[in-house]
């Protein structure tokens, strides 16, 4: 079963660009990215667009489709009607470079900013002990495959380039969950890093950036929030904190 | 165009960031040198990323039996005994250390209830020995070595204000030639940016080659667009040698369905916990296809593989968990009898036999994959699954200590690039280990040998650098030529018909004369548009590599006259001893591809001996087996595991 889509691309570069119409087949059961790439191979050979697995798991095919920030590759055309236009456009909260394909470089520096994993002294390696239920938070957020979908949709910097410098964006701010809930890490200032490197405070909780998470990672409720918390807390209450800190059950 | 060719100057450069390439970029530093990471993609999207099931080292965890001997004794059988010994060895015994030290980068790996890093079963391997994470372990480690990348660099940061002091990645940049001095040793490297289309020149005595494989020259494949063999075609061209190229894995289950998806993996940890292979007659086929080799190793009865795993020290394994290729090719058969599925498949039926939640918990990215992309909730239902093309045997040949690449000085191999690890079949999970037991070889190789050069830094002459810049151009010089997408379908369908899971001679050869005409058209190609991040333009530069790999399948396809791992010749369909000791090695002839046999060293006494002598009388020859007679060949297993 096949039928011709209509499909809106926004083609161009850094100087300018502008949507172009294009119609072109859909067969059963194809997403988003097999269109654009039937466009490549039969249209348009030069039309940029990033992407690696085609299977949601390396996070390259961002774009928002429709306006809305999703992966291509799994966004199948089925929930689209067969009159519907179709609109691709590149991520909106990061330099154009061409077609499709955005500059994320900010996100690589925002990475470059956190302090690294700082292994527990004394303990040798294969003698790491955690347990299942320790390691589980932290993981949730390692599923994350920096598909940058949250940095685009978070309001604090999609229009608003000057907060760039000062807020380090939700995927960030997992990231220092992600260490401050690791049960071996050795620094406990990843609240205080969050708090005057990374703009928490900025974050006023809209939870925007949970409803695009491909991976479906509870950013803000599992993430943010928490994280929030331990600052106020560490702040204002000392109590609170070490009682967090001994739940995390350090060996 | 010389004078205004970006140059960079590094001691060692690695063309590649999946898990071989950021292992052996962290051991080249940490050896302090000035290490350069080249990637096609961004930082951190490397097709390591998508490896699921888990990463193979026998720790001995989950079940205490293991250990180095067991993994090595499984990887040859997995190979059929065509492995590199001496790879086998060496992984099996540093697998364990380099998963450990993971953990001290970072990594979070799932536990068992005493705390330790879990392992789960997978197929040819006799313990549970696979660590893992869900079903994503190839993101987290890939996600951890670039954590590790990153804190290196912040060290720096802190001793010399410059991140990018000893260690800089460039992303999005493809290596299109290997520089090298008029003596033919290596002197960097030649590529383009894909964002401005710009060129850049690397001068660096000593290049790691971690391109990954070649899966782009078939047509269902679960690999991605980077999978081009450019690593493959970037040492042939520079002189060195390729070996077992022959062997191409097919994973027994990719998607089949829908046709967009077609080839996508559907991970063996499905099998591996509890996951079986029905035929539309509901029958579980595997018991019917138990090999020679193999029986005796495997449950006979659908209760013993049942029982198998909660109670594995007295009941043998289930044969859906034999190695891919003999899955692989039962799966061909059922579905050529006329037993598939609708689309072309068998069933794979976790439904019926987990719960819910259990299934969920243990897989769920499969899960999504199948909700999101056929509508299929394998929570409920069965999955159509059938062969893709999936990895590559074959790839450059190295010494195994060092990785270094054979013929050409200064240049290195590691991951899915080289060849001789796994023989002629790498059993799942031995991939992730290879990359970081290889890669740490390969950047401490290279620094050795860059060590060694003192402050020699070989020359690259004028005329080899206005060479690689007038070949990449090639494509915008001509008009009306060929379209590099026509030309790269083609190539994957004569690829997927006639040197795909089951070979014979006229159809290798009917490949080769259409390889040829390829070859002839692909030298007039034309793109469209400018450099800019030109994807038409990328793509026909990869195809000069996908060409030359594919011939080079195609030729050692056809000279091997048996059927052994992931080469299966329906005319010769045996596997046969007197070719158990021949490698084929692969080099440049002109402009086409030369196949030679040369013979692999005999096997070590002490590891002769971790087998049974008559398992060894199922591999070798009557001559090879009495010469091991006198020395070695144990009479019984001698760690007490029995099979
Ligand atoms: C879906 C899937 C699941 C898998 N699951 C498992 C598993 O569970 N366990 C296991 O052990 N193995 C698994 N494998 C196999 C394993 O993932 C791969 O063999 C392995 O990741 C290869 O790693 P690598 O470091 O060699 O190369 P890759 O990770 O592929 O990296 C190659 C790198 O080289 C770069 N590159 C290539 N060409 C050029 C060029 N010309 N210029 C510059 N850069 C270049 C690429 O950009 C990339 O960064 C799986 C494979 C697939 C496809
Ligand atoms: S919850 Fe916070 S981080 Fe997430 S989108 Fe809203 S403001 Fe941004
Ligand atoms: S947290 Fe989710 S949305 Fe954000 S980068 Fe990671 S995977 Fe993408
Ligand atoms: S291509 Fe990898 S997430 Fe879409």
């Amino acid at each position: 079963m096949s039928y011709d889509a209509k499909f809106r691309v926004w083609r161009g570069d850094a100087s300018g660009g502008e949507l172009v119409d294009y119609t072109v087949e859909v067969n059963d059961g194809e997403v988003v990215l097999d269109i654009i790439h039937r466009l490549q191979a039969t249209q348009s050979g030069d039309l940029a667009v990033r992407w690696n697995c085609k299977a949601g798991k390396c996070g390259s095919c961002s774009a928002e489709v429709n306006g809305i920030p999703r992966l291509m590759c799994m966004t199948r055309m089925s929930t689209f009607t067969e009159t519907e236009t179709v609109t691709v456009t590149p991520m909106r909260a990061f330099p154009v470079i061409r077609d499709l394909v955005t500059d994320v470089s900010f996100n690589y520096e925002k990475a470059r900013q956190i302090p690294a994993f700082a292994p527990p002294e004394g303990v040798a390696r294969g003698e790491y002990r955690m347990q299942q239920v320790d390691v589980e938070r932290s993981q949730e957020f390692r599923k994350c495959i920096e598909c940058f979908l949250c940095q685009n949709t978070c309001h604090v910097v999609r229009d608003h380039e000057e907060n760039k410098e000062a807020f380090a964006g939700p995927r960030f701010l997992i990231r220092a969950a992600e260490l401050d809930m690791h049960p071996l890490d050795a620094r406990d200032d990843r609240a205080d890093f969050a708090r005057d490197e990374q703009g928490i405070g900025m974050c006023n909780i809209t939870k925007c950036c949970t409803e695009v998470c491909p991976e479906h990672i509870r950013i803000t409720d599992n993430g943010i929030i928490p994280m929030k918390e331990r600052v106020v807390g560490k702040r204002y209450d000392p109590l609170v904190w070490l009682g967090n800190k001994i739940g995390r059950r350090k060996p | 165009m010389a004078a205004e060719l970006e140059t960079h100057d590094y001691d060692v450069l690695i063309v590649g960031a999946g898990g071989a390439g950021l292992r052996a970029a962290i051991a080249a530093r940490e050896a302090g040198l000035r290490t350069a990471i080249i990637c096609k993609s961004l930082f951190g999207k490397a097709h390591t990323v998508m490896a699921e099931g888990g990463i193979a080292a026998s720790m001995g965890n989950v079940n205490s039996h293991d250990s180095w001997q067991v993994h090595f004794r499984d990887t040859m059988r997995g190979g059929k005994f065509l492995n590199s010994w001496r790879m086998a060895e060496l992984h099996a015994k540093e697998a364990p250390d380099r998963v450990w030290e993971l953990e001290t980068y970072g990594a979070l790996f799932d536990r068992t209830p005493d705390g330790r890093i879990s392992q789960r079963n997978f197929g040819g391997h006799e313990y549970p020995r696979l660590a893992h994470v869900g079903d994503r372990t190839g993101l987290e480690l890939i996600r951890t070595m670039q954590q590790k990348i990153v804190s290196l660099q912040q060290d720096d940061q802190r001793e010399s204000g410059d991140p990018e002091a000893r260690l800089k990645v460039f992303a999005e940049v493809t290596i299109t030639d290997l520089l090298q001095d008029e003596t033919g040793t290596i002197a960097g490297a030649f590529g383009y940016f894909r964002e401005s289309g710009r060129f850049v020149r690397f001068n660096a005595p000593a290049v790691v080659l971690a391109t990954g494989g070649i899966g782009k020259s078939f047509k269902v494949t679960s690999n991605s667009w980077e999978y081009t063999g450019d690593g493959h075609a970037l040492a042939l061209r520079a002189g060195s040698t390729l070996v077992n190229m022959e062997f191409i894995q097919f994973h027994p289950t990719g998607m089949v369905w829908p046709p967009s998806v077609k080839g996508i993996l559907v991970t063996e940890s499905v099998r591996g916990d509890g996951g079986v292979l029905k035929n539309s007659e509901g029958k579980r086929f595997m018991f019917d296809y138990v090999p020679d080799v193999f029986r005796g190793q495997y449950a006979q009865t659908e209760e013993e593989g049942d029982r198998w795993y909660t109670d594995p020290d007295n009941n043998k394994r289930p044969p859906e968990l034999l190695p891919r290729d003999e899955v692989a090719r039962a799966i061909n058969s059922e579905v050529k009898a006329g037993r598939g599925s609708p689309h072309g498949g068998v069933f794979l039926d976790i439904a019926s036999r987990r719960s819910p939640e259990e299934i969920l918990k243990k897989l769920p990215s499969m899960h999504h994959q199948f909700k999101e992309l056929a509508d299929v909730d394998i929570t409920q239902e069965a999955m159509e699954v059938g062969p893709t093309c999936h990895y590559v045997m074959g790839g450059v040949e190295v010494d195994p200590d060092t990785a270094a690449a054979a013929r050409v000085p200064g240049l290195f191999a590691a991951g899915e690039v080289s060849g001789g690890m796994h023989g002629s079949n790498r059993l799942g999970g031995n991939s992730l280990s290879d990359l970081l037991v290889f890669g740490a070889r390969a950047g401490a190789g290279a620094a050795a040998y860059v060590r060694g050069l003192g402050d020699a830094r070989p020359i690259v002459p004028q005329s080899a650098l206005d060479e690689a810049a007038t070949t990449a151009l090639a494509p915008f010089e001509e008009e009306g030529g060929e379209n590099p997408y026509t030309l790269h379908q083609e190539m994957q369908q004569t690829m997927n018909d006639l040197v795909g899971i089951i070979r014979k001679a006229e159809e290798i050869e009917a490949a080769l004369t259409k390889l040829e005409e390829l070859k002839e058209r692909a030298k007039h190609l034309t793109v469209e548009g400018h450099r800019q991040f030109n994807p038409g333009w990328h793509l026909a530069l990869d195809l000069r590599n996908m060409l030359a790999v594919s011939e080079c399948v195609a030729r050692a396809a056809l000279l091997r006259q048996e059927s052994r791992g992931g080469h299966t010749r329906d005319d010769y369909p045996k596997m046969d001893a007197s070719w158990r000791g021949r490698n084929l090695i692969c080099s440049t002839e002109g402009d086409g591809i030369r196949v030679e046999e040369q013979p692999m060293p005999p096997m070590r006494g002490d590891l002769l001996d971790l087998f049974q002598r008559d398992e060894l009388a199922k591999y070798l020859t009557p001559e090879e087996l009495a010469a091991v007679g006198a020395t070695g060949g144990a009479t019984e297993a001698t760690d007490g595991s029995g099979s």
